[in-house]
């Protein structure tokens, strides 16, 4: 580490003499150029540093406000330790701060169960529409359909068309089908749902992906005597995980965040986090300490992700961009 | 194959029939969903053994189209059908045929109008959430260090829930008393600053938070694309002298402009779905200045239930909505190919 920050240095110092001692001829010119470089260096990163500020003042405000008490927020203090002194006040409404994680909790059973119906909803349907997605996607990257009048562009577009119905066509639809179905309030019904609003996304990419394998891996795995599907599972299955991650990652937030078919749908049992953050924000001003560690704790996980999955997400929402 | 297929469709009337008329079937209609799942997979037993291998291929896609079929082309047509009905939930008197007269109301509607053309305001707006990400897209695309942590800070407010954000700015940060935004604009020398009171404030307030959201899914996309254009073509432009603003506008933006006019149709599709941030910060208000159609159907059944009018004004606006974007689909590819 020490001796490659030497070395950077080292070569900074050598580029430097060179700058120097070839600018001499030309100094006017070089200074010129040399203070426009330096100024839209400065406006680059101003600009940059004002947009990251944009982005994270919301995020850091949220956490903060949530170890603050009342005089504090209404006093605008921002900075712990600082201008104040953090206070386990919003976890403890919570029944998650250190002191209270030990006994008993009804919000936190609360915030508990919420937190598991999120997670159960948006991994079971991410999972569901990975593996509808993939095997559509896998055969309309190979093979050539042909039903009725549909083609495999028109397939695909049948698919992908679903992506501009606004969840409120489906919603009282459904409100009424899950009533006679009584799949009305359960993860299941959720479930269903999250997996149609995410499948066209998940055969975009898969598709994506799948075309980039090549074709004569499979040709191969045929003359080694495997049948279609066994090409499918054992040879290109392996190859897609990357495109699979990155369709998983970004169906799962998707889900995680879905507030209004869970709103409309669900009333007790099957209740998400977005509804719960949802229903509290009607209460204002007095509790903002246990909105703030509840919204915290709706969006840690996504900040989670967001820091150290960020390429796949990346690599999910790029699919066919820039082709 | 067509002996499992018939025996299975009879199978259903016959399910449908204890439920509906006799009154002697099951408690409820989950067994027909059973059903189909039974006949899908009996159906998709039958391809491979009457059609081979061709069978076999079919299976790959039949699952994901039973599974649109049952969960997106039904309820709409479904929903087709409750449109035409006067259906209030929460009414013992269960529906009643209505005809076309929720189509006939829906024109008399005045909020369904004033949310419709608050949708064109919206979606005009997605030009300016455009320009913004696209200088991201060119900050983050120049020679820069740390380029890896302004792409992952930039990106986080995409992954953030709308609910969260709604409250984490529109209840907190704007807040009319406290708010850290509200005491910037008081220092900034806005004495009242409150940001849902008036019509034009509480729209601009409402749309700046949902292009917090939306704005890094444009800059990423837009990355994308600058970053596989080839960087010969900027270092020609150089070379004929081009400065940084000739370049962008004779070089990079005709380049991008395929990239730019799908990340618009896309970023257009989602806009015409937001719901959530207007439910939960002004609830469509001040004088439904804020409102969109979800919002407002939304509000339609949790005020008053009514569901045949609620689906009636759904359908509408998808109707409308297919109408613009194939519109808009025809005109930009017909503005593509007169350009490049």
């Amino acid at each position: 580490m020490s001796s490659q920050a030497e070395a950077s240095f080292l070569k900074g110092v050598a580029r430097l003499a060179m700058f120097t001692s070839a600018s001499k001829p030309a100094h006017k010119h070089h200074k010129a150029s040399r203070a426009k470089r330096i100024l839209s260096r400065v406006l680059i990163y101003g600009a940059l540093l004002f947009w990251a500020f944009v982005c994270l003042f919301p995020i850091y405000w949220t956490i903060t406000t949530s170890f603050k008490s009342a005089v504090d927020v209404t006093q605008g203090h921002l900075i712990p330790w600082v201008d104040f002194q953090p206070d386990w006040k919003g976890w403890r409404s919570l029944g998650l701060s250190p002191d209270t994680i030990q006994g008993v909790s009804t919000a936190r059973a609360e915030f508990g169960s919420r937190f598991a119906n999120s997670i159960v909803t948006s991994v079971g349907a991410s999972v569901l529409a990975l593996i509808l997605g993939s095997l559509a996607a896998y055969g309309l990257s190979r093979f050539r359909y042909k039903f009725g009048w549909m083609r495999n562009d028109a397939i695909l577009f049948f698919f992908m068309s679903q992506l501009i119905l606004p969840p409120v066509v489906l919603a009282l639809p459904f409100l009424v089908l899950y009533k006679a179905l009584s799949l009305l309030d359960t993860r299941f019904g959720l479930i269903l749902l999250y997996t149609l609003t995410v499948l066209p996304i998940v055969i975009w990419i898969m598709r994506d992906q799948f075309n980039a394998i090549p074709i004569e891996l499979d040709e191969a795995a045929f003359v080694d005597g495997l049948s279609t599907w066994g090409a499918f599972i054992r040879i290109v299955l392996p190859l897609a995980v990357p495109g699979m991650a990155a369709a998983f990652i970004l169906s799962l937030v998707l889900c995680w965040n879905e507030y209004f078919f869970a709103a409309l749908l669900t009333s007790t049992d099957a209740k998400t986090l977005p509804v719960m953050v949802a229903s509290q924000t009607g209460s204002q001003g007095i509790n903002w300490w246990s909105m703030a560690a509840l919204s915290t704790a709706a969006i840690a996980p996504l900040v989670i992700v967001g820091i150290f999955l960020e390429r796949y997400i990346v690599s999910g929402l790029t699919t066919g961009a820039g082709k | 194959m067509l002996a499992s297929l018939a025996f299975l469709a009879v199978l259903l009337i016959q399910i449908l029939h204890a439920t509906g008329a006799m009154a002697a079937g099951f408690a409820d209609w989950l067994p027909i969903l059973a059903a189909y799942l039974l006949w899908a997979i009996v159906l998709g037993v039958g391809q491979v053994v009457i059609r081979g291998e061709r069978g076999l291929r079919a299976l790959f896609l039949l699952p994901a189209v039973f599974f649109t079929v049952a969960v997106v082309i039904f309820p709409t047509l479904f929903g087709f059908y409750i449109a035409s009905l006067d259906w209030n939930l929460s009414s013992l008197e269960g529906p009643r045929f209505y005809g076309l007269n929720n189509l006939t109301g829906l024109f008399h509607d005045t909020y369904y109008w004033n949310a419709l053309s608050n949708m064109i305001f919206y979606t005009v707006a997605v030009l300016a959430e455009y320009a913004i990400a696209f200088g991201l897209a060119l900050l983050l695309n120049a020679e820069i260090r740390g380029r890896k942590f302004f792409r992952v800070v930039f990106l986080l407010p995409m992954m953030l829930s709308p609910v969260a954000v709604s409250w984490m700015i529109g209840k907190s940060l704007m807040e009319y008393r406290f708010g850290p935004a509200a005491t910037l604009a008081r220092y900034l020398g806005w004495d009242n600053p409150a940001f849902f009171a008036s019509p034009w404030m509480a729209w601009l307030s409402i749309e700046a938070m949902d292009a917090w959201v939306s704005v890094p899914f444009i800059m990423i996309i837009l990355l994308a694309g600058l970053q596989a254009m080839p960087k010969e073509v900027q270092e020609a432009a150089k070379v004929d002298g081009a400065n940084g603003w000739q370049s962008f506008v004779h070089v990079t933006f005709p380049i991008m402009l395929p990239v730019s006019i799908t990340v618009l149709i896309i970023r257009i599709i989602f806009k015409l779905k937001l719901a959530d941030i207007v439910i939960n910060v002004t609830a469509g208000g001040p004088g439904g200045a804020t409102d969109t159609v979800s919002s407002f159907i939304y509000r339609v059944y949790r005020d008053r239930s009514n569901v045949g009018y609620g689906t009636g004004l759904a359908i509408f606006y998808l109707l409308l909505i297919i109408a613009l974007l194939t519109l808009l689909l025809r005109l930009s590819k017909r503005w593509t190919q007169k350009v490049v």
